[in-house]
């Protein structure tokens, strides 16, 4: 309860202050320093995203927003019909991409308008497929705990930690 | 009496071996086509996708009540166990495993092993006591309460993916994927597997409609997949289907299983099954037929009533 509690008030706080820092930067350098993304927080923390130092390490925006920051076009494929030049209404990944897993329009995107777009990964994919296939590319952290520490529910759900098996591994594999 | 009983009992008993030489043929018809249910379910399954984190294998055990891990879901170590030879397979207590290979090209590659939903299941049309059901939503599940463990599944299955527990003597079971139905696929949900992973390495939705997204990707990023769809023609098509960067052998996949479903080769199966096997079904066939022949009886007797009226 306690530790529930302390949880919710840092988590509180957090979530203040990068709202502070967002909309500060936000009207400085048309993109925010640093990034809590934690709407999915549940089996691990939210991660706080140096989007800054990604900002200076990467060349183009569009390596994560696609066209929609109006810098251009990484992805080859997706250059084959939006040039980048004009910037969306919307950027951050949140707002596009789903988080419920299964939400049709992830799937199979309303008829007309989206017929080119029929296969739009959920919310926790865009992150990790994004965040973590650069990272396995260019060599950033790939480690599950490297971006996040797990919640108490999240060693709960894996059986590790406080919540790991106690018999002995090798007896419990033969059976 | 009991001298009449006996050959009553032997005349089921033929009659029960004559029925399961029968019932593929007519399952098969029920069936339908090999295209399984127009509208049933599937999962495309990208395997470029896949990190080999055991979220997946965390998910199910949690989803289905089966007992805790002998490690916990996080430990990697798993990767390099090896059981008679073999990497990790689905149990009686694990109905998904995630496995890691080293190929050629890619380095490490992860596989996870499920049931696949064959769309004409070898399973289903092996059962001599029809535990087995290809429900139109996709899902290929079974009644434990009838299943009385005879292990055939477990040899037809061209996967090897039925579990066999030993834990009850009393009531000795098959286990295995289950997709999820009673508590997810059944109200349209996909599996927990498929919401757990964080990677979408598993994609739910119409299976025909997945193939054209498989068909897609193959497309858009030709180099980044070999061209082949495991699922979409093998053994008549499965309702989870895989696409991959390097070749399937590689995966420990069986790429030499027929595109037609199993079912045609059953009569061959049965002929080559042990006798203890064979034996079996008639058997039980035979107790089954006592067992309902006793009720048709009294069906019989009122009917027979009836008539006498007139
Ligand atoms: C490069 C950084 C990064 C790495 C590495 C990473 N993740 Fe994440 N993960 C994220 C981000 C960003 C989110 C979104 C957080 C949010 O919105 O709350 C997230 C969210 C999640 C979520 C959903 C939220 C929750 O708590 O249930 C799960 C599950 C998850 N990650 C599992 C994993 C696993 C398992 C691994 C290891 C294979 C992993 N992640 C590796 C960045 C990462
Ligand atoms: C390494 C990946 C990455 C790069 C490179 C990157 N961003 Fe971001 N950006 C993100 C992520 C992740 C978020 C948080 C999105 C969310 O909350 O869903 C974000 C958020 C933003 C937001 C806030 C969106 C909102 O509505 O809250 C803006 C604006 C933005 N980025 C602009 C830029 C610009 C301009 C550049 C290039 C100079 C850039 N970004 C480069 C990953 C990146
Ligand atoms: C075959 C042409 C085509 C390709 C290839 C294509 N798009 Fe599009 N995209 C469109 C069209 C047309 C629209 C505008 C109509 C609409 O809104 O769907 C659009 C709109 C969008 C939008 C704006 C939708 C919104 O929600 O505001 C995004 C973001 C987008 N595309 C991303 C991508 C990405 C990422 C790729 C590569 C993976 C890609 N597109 C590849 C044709 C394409
Ligand atoms: C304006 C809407 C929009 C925003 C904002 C957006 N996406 Fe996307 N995203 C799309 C569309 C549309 C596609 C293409 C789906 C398809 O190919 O059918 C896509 C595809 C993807 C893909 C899979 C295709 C690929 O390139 O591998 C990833 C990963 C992804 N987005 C990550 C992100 C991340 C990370 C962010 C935030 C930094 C983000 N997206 C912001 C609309 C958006
Ligand atoms: C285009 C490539 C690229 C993308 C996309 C990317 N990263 Fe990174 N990231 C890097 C590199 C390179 C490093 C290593 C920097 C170093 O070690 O100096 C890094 C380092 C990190 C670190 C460790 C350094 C720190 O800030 O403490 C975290 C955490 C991180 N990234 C999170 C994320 C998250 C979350 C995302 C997705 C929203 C993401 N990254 C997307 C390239 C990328």
């Amino acid at each position: 309860m306690v530790r529930a509690g302390r949880q919710l008030i840092t988590g509180l706080g957090v979530l203040l202050l990068s709202a502070v820092l967002a909309v500060g930067c936000f009207a400085m350098d048309d993109f925010p320093d640093e990034v809590e993304i934690d709407s999915l927080a549940n089996l691990y923390d939210g991660v706080v995203f140096d989007h800054a130092m990604h900002v200076d390490m990467t060349e183009n925006c569009a390596d994560c927003h696609h066209h929609t920051t109006g810098t251009g076009v990484v992805d080859e494929y997706c250059a084959k019909c939006h040039d980048g030049a004009e910037d969306g209404d919307t950027v951050a990944c949140q707002d596009c991409h789903s988080a419920n897993p299964v939400s049709p329009e992830n799937f199979h995107s309303t008829p007309e308008a989206y017929s080119y777009h029929d296969d739009k990964p959920n919310l926790k994919a865009a992150y990790h497929l994004n965040c973590v296939g650069c990272h396995q590319d260019v060599g950033g952290p790939t480690g599950c705990e490297d971006c996040h520490a797990k919640t108490d529910a999240g060693e709960k759900y894996y059986h590790s930690g406080e919540y790991a098996p106690k018999q002995d591994p090798h007896q419990a594999a033969h059976h | 009496m009991s001298k009449i009983s006996r050959r009553k009992f032997l005349a089921g008993s033929v009659a029960g071996g004559a029925a399961v030489m029968m019932t593929p043929a007519k399952k098969a018809l029920a069936a339908g086509s090999f295209e399984g249910f127009p509208d049933g379910m599937g999962v495309l399954v990208d395997f470029t996708r896949c990190v080999g984190c055991r979220t997946c294998e965390a998910a199910c055990n949690k989803e289905q009540n089966l007992p805790a891990p002998a490690k916990p879901f996080d430990d990697y170590s798993v990767f390099d166990e090896i059981h008679h030879g073999q990497p990790r397979r689905p149990t009686s207590k694990a109905y998904t495993v995630v496995n890691r290979y080293e190929t050629k090209e890619e380095g490490p590659v992860f596989r996870k092993i499920q049931c696949n939903h064959c769309n004409e299941p070898a399973c289903l049309t092996s059962c001599f006591v029809n535990a087995y059901t290809k429900t139109p939503e996709g899902a290929v599940i079974y009644n434990s309460k009838v299943c009385v463990g005879c292990r055939n599944c477990m040899i037809a299955c061209p996967f090897h993916i039925p579990g066999y527990t030993y834990e009850s003597v009393i009531n000795p079971v098959i286990k295995k994927c289950i997709f999820c139905y009673d508590t997810r696929l059944k109200e349209g949900r996909p599996p927990a597997c498929v919401e757990s992973c964080p990677q979408q390495v598993m994609t739910f939705g119409k299976r025909a409609e997945l193939m054209n997204i498989a068909h897609e990707r193959m497309r858009k990023n030709p180099e980044k997949y070999v061209d082949h769809i495991y699922g979409e023609k093998e053994v008549g098509g499965t309702g989870w289907f895989y696409i991959s960067g390097v070749p399937f052998e590689e995966l420990g996949f069986d790429t030499h299983l027929p595109k037609e479903p199993i079912i045609n080769n059953v009569k061959d199966f049965l002929a080559v099954v042990p006798m203890v096997l064979a034996i079996w079904p008639a058997l039980f066939t035979g107790f089954h037929l006592l067992a309902t022949k006793g009720k048709s009886h009294g069906h019989g007797d009122d009917h027979s009533h009836g008539e006498e009226g007139h």
